[in-house]
């Protein structure tokens, strides 16, 4: 069984971000970008499944600009054993993305997508979900701990949602998107490093797919969120009662 | 140890036993159980026997083999060493991907004829490199995997990058190959990476002269040059002592990163987020250095993501290669001598294994003698009003807020973009135990002269480094046996230009061609100190040698011998001024001084440390040994805390130690170590020398990418 994981190369989680001058974006140049966290982490978990038997191969793919392939090449040296690049040079939601994964998935034909719950720029939690729907495939989102029967051809997945953990079994094939408890990813090591040099990275393009990006969302304005205000010692209930009245206008 | 395979040569008049009695690998555990097992133990001279499990391992291992038969003897006991024995005129090839090396070292003559010894060995090298063209071999040894390379340099920085990129130049010059590697602890190249920074195009234009054309980050020449003098309230213009025509204003980091580019693009490989924590020997020769385990938890034990360090090994040694015949072919190996195993140490100021090594090798007596003295720099780069901006222009300043007894001053430069760079220097022999070079530097702030252009602005990245102030009197000799000390670890800036990237990209440069010549013609790394010596970075020390120490006397006769040696003198005094107390031993007993009050930061022009830290980008794996190790745990509560009232919760510009009020109300170190910036100042500043800097995982520590 073949396991697709898509990754997604955003600004690095330790760097802090600045929002352009012109309120566009947030400033990316000159800025470290990695793997998103929680594509690591489905990276692991495929690999993890590929390490016990369950599966053939693990493919990593990233869709972007050029630099996605220094990305591609981390999860390379990960483990995963090929890469596929889909170059594209703007922005890309999630919508486009999940239907050039579909796209992709009708050429590779894996048996699993393990995609991260949401990337840590834009937050949206959405391409797991839109590819599944577009693929028709079961899902099993923020999963917290996955298990795989080769015989029954299903996966169970504990999923992490707001009451608790729901346990859910998916028939195969099916996206499963990683939440961080899952597992701890591994380190890229050195030799791994050199070794993923000579793996394949295929690089498509939208056109490639016969995908036609459409751009459904604008971006507005990026602004920073509003800053702390100095707190006031007050003297007495009374001067707060005012204040709160008066000028927080919260009684 | 790892066993490994020696050739055999036609007429062969050495061939192998087993020396050492190591277990062997667990590779080898394999051919030792495959011997065990299946093959009969016999005495040299019989036929057949191990042939089809050595085939099996040539299989396993990547290992191509000629025209192979082999022979073995085992003695009963657990193997303690195999005589495996070969066909004069075998040849055993490793390819890129092997598993094995080959060491001749370890070869001793037994018998002409037929030889062939699995030796345990800690050494390994790609013998066959040589005719296969450039080529890496892996080898498994008991404690993790070892690669080797020719060169290895530790610290992706401008001396290491300018080192490398010399290196493939020469290579291709001469038509050759030599594999060069980078490891660097940072998470990406360029991000330990501090400076001011005025930059002299010098040593760039030696080494990339095309570099106005390749899109290198240095455009921002130097418009006007300032020199001041400050008091509380004012600023005095004193003439400018510098002579910046012809630099540029540049973001190092920035810099560096398109070295780091350009070294790609030769052929070199860079490994950021490896940190080299130990160096590896044999005997006492550097053979290469070992990276450090990722994965190990705060109490020591492994956690699950655990990876062993890899050991980054030198080119084979000694080894002569007698004409060789290819079993089915005719051609002919060349005759050559392989020398040199080069190890380039470019961990910038203080650099933690560069130090051993002067120690180890008594470098600093080898060479100018005089211990090393450094100073503290602490930077922000600010984004600025445009009106205010003026790209090009460089100040430097004097005097307050420091007394007359501590040397140090600021720098103000204009990038493009609105950026301008602000630091503050501190050298580190200053006496009073209360000293805060950050807070210093955020006083320094609110002075008029510069709080007008700040006003408006914003903070976009934070950062402190210690740089080198010992000059020509400190430089050690920077070559031990197996490699040498290039850039600022060893020690080369200019202190009274306040320069010092183009002397340590020179020094790189010097270092590249030695170990060329080094490794092609076998002539001896001391060729680099040699080197070093007709350089135009000799001159330049040399005439700046007597700036700072006049400084030792304070403020003023400092500044009047200073404007002596420039204008008058010029560096031709017959003497040259010795340096003071070393760094830690120049801190006064506390009771001395009183405590010094600092204002509190008011968040736009002054900020507190977690404010500033956050900006610098520094993260660590939180669960890992803290990388700062006290050599005897006491002596802060013993002694720093009494005598020096804690100094290091002072000069430390990351806040990583504190004293905190335990359970009992004793006050006891706390090390946050997780905050740490490389600076490396603790290690230069603690009065004891008590605190160790050792390297933590590789990929932590700051982000910076616009200092």
């Amino acid at each position: 069984m073949k396991i697709m994981v898509a990754i997604k190369r955003v600004v690095d989680y330790a760097v802090k971000i600045r929002v352009k001058p012109d309120k566009s974006g947030v400033e990316t140049q000159n800025v470290k970008m990695s793997m998103n966290p929680f594509c690591e982490i489905a990276l692991e978990e495929a690999l993890r499944i590929k390490e016990s038997g369950l599966a053939s191969e693990v493919v990593a793919v990233s869709m972007g600009p050029p630099q996605c392939v220094d990305t591609i090449r981390t999860g390379l040296a990960m483990g995963a054993d090929r890469g596929i690049h889909v170059e594209y040079p703007d922005a890309l939601y999630p919508l486009s993305v999940a239907k050039l994964l579909k796209a992709l998935v009708e050429v590779e034909k894996p048996g699993l997508l393990i995609l991260g719950k949401q990337a840590i720029d834009d937050d949206c939690n959405q391409t797991g979900q839109m590819l599944a729907g577009l693929l028709r495939w079961p899902q099993g989102t923020f999963a917290s701990k996955v298990i795989l029967d080769k015989e029954k051809q299903a996966a169970t997945v504990d999923r992490e949602v707001d009451g608790g953990i729901e346990t859910l079994s998916l028939d195969l094939p099916a996206v499963i998107t990683t939440d961080l408890r899952l597992n701890q990813p591994r380190y890229a090591t050195l030799p791994n490093i050199m070794k993923a040099k000579s793996k394949v990275v295929k690089k498509y393009t939208p056109q490639d797919l016969n995908v036609e990006i459409k751009a459904d969302l604008e971006v507005v304005q990026v602004t920073e969120p509003p800053k702390r205000k100095v707190g006031v010692v007050l003297s007495s209930v009374d001067e707060l009662i005012d204040k709160l009245k008066n000028e927080a206008r919260v009684i | 140890m790892v066993t490994s395979f020696v050739h055999c040569s036609r007429g062969l008049r050495r061939s192998c036993s087993i020396r050492g009695a190591k277990m062997p690998s667990s590779y080898f555990s394999e051919l030792r159980s495959a011997v065990q097992n299946g093959i009969r133990k016999s005495a040299a001279g019989c036929d057949g026997g191990v042939q089809s499990s050595v085939e099996v391992l040539v299989g396993q291992g990547k290992l191509w083999s000629g025209n192979l038969r082999c022979f073995h003897s085992v003695p009963s006991s657990a193997v303690s060493g195999l005589n495996v024995l070969l066909r004069p005129g075998t040849v055993f090839h490793s390819r890129s991907d092997s598993q094995l090396g080959l060491k001749r070292d370890y070869c001793s003559g037994v018998s002409p004829g037929y030889g062939l010894g699995i030796r345990n060995s800690r050494n390994c090298s790609n013998f066959s490199r040589g005719f296969l063209g450039k080529s890496r071999s892996f080898s498994s040894s008991g404690e993790g995997e070892s690669i080797q390379y020719d060169v290895v340099i530790v610290g992706a920085g401008p001396a290491g990058l300018s080192a490398a990129i010399r290196l493939k130049q020469m290579c291709r010059g001469k038509d050759s190959d030599l594999s060069v590697c980078v490891v660097e602890k940072g998470a990406e190249v360029g991000a330990h990476i501090l400076s001011g920074n005025v930059f002299e195009p010098r040593a760039l234009d030696e080494l990339i002269p095309q570099w106005k054309n390749e899109e290198a980050p240095i455009n921002v020449p130097v418009s006007s040059d300032k020199f001041w003098f400050l008091t509380k309230d004012r600023a005095f213009s004193l003439p400018c002592p510098f002579d910046n025509k012809g630099n540029y204003v540049i973001s190092l980091s920035q810099l560096v990163r398109w070295l780091g580019k350009k070294a790609e693009e030769l052929g070199v490989e860079i490994y950021p987020g490896f940190a080299a924590s130990e160096v590896l020997y044999d005997d006492d020769t550097v053979v290469g250095i070992k990276t450090n385990d990722m994965g190990i938890s705060k109490d020591g034990t492994k956690k699950e993501t655990f990876q062993q360090g890899v050991a980054l090994k030198d080119f084979l040694d000694k080894v002569t290669r007698e004409e060789v015949m290819m079993p089915d072919s005719s051609s002919t190996l060349q005759k050559s001598e392989i020398t040199g195993r080069i190890t380039l140490l470019a961990e910038g100021c203080r650099g933690s294994l560069s130090e051993k090594l002067l120690r180890k090798f008594n470098l600093r007596e080898k060479g100018h003698g005089q211990h090393q003295t450094y100073a503290l720099g602490i930077k922000e780069v600010w984004e600025i009003e445009e009106h205010k901006h003026k790209p090009g222009s460089v100040i430097h300043t004097l005097g307050w807020p420091l007394d007359n007894k501590t040397y140090g001053g600021s720098f103000l430069y204009h990038m493009n973009d609105r950026q301008v760079s602000l630091g503050f220097v501190v050298a580190l022999n200053y006496g009073n135990p209360y000293l805060n070079p950050y807070e210093e530097f955020q006083k320094l702030k609110h002075h008029p002269a510069i709080k007008c252009l700040l006003d408006g602005g914003s903070v976009l990245q934070y950062g402190a480094r210690t740089l080198n102030e010992g000059g020509f009197q400190s430089i050690p000799f920077p070559v031990f046996p197996g490699g040498a000390i290039i850039g600022c670890s060893a020690g080369f800036l200019n202190v009274p230009k306040i320069k010092g990237t183009h002397t340590a990209m020179k020094s790189g440069m010097l270092a590249a061609e030695a170990a060329f010549s080094a490794l092609q013609e076998g002539s001896s790394m001391d060729m680099y100190w040699d080197a070093l010596r007709k350089s135009w970075i000799w001159e330049e020390l040399r005439l700046a040698r007597n700036y700072r120490p006049a400084f030792e006397y304070g403020l003023l006769p400092g500044l009047g011998v200073s404007a002596f040696e420039h204008y008058v003198f010029k560096g031709r005094l017959p003497f040259t001024l010795k340096h003071g107390k070393p760094d830690h031993e120049a801190t006064d007993v506390a009771k001395r001084h009183p405590p010094i009050e600092y204002p509190r930061p008011d968040g736009t022009l002054s900020f507190d440390v977690p404010t500033s830290l956050h900006r610098s980008n520094t993260n660590h794996d939180h669960d890992q040994p803290p990388h700062l190790r006290l050599r005897d745990p006491t002596v802060p509560e013993r002694v720093n805390l009494p005598e020096y009232a804690g100094p290091e919760s002072r000069y430390c510009p990351a806040r990583v130690y504190e004293y905190v009020p335990d359970e009992e109300g004793k006050l006891k170190l706390h090390i946050n170590a997780q905050n740490c910036l490389h600076c490396k100042a603790c290690d230069i500043k603690d009065p004891k020398q008590n605190i160790e800097w050792t390297v933590p995982e590789g990929g932590g520590g700051p982000g910076y990418s616009i200092m």
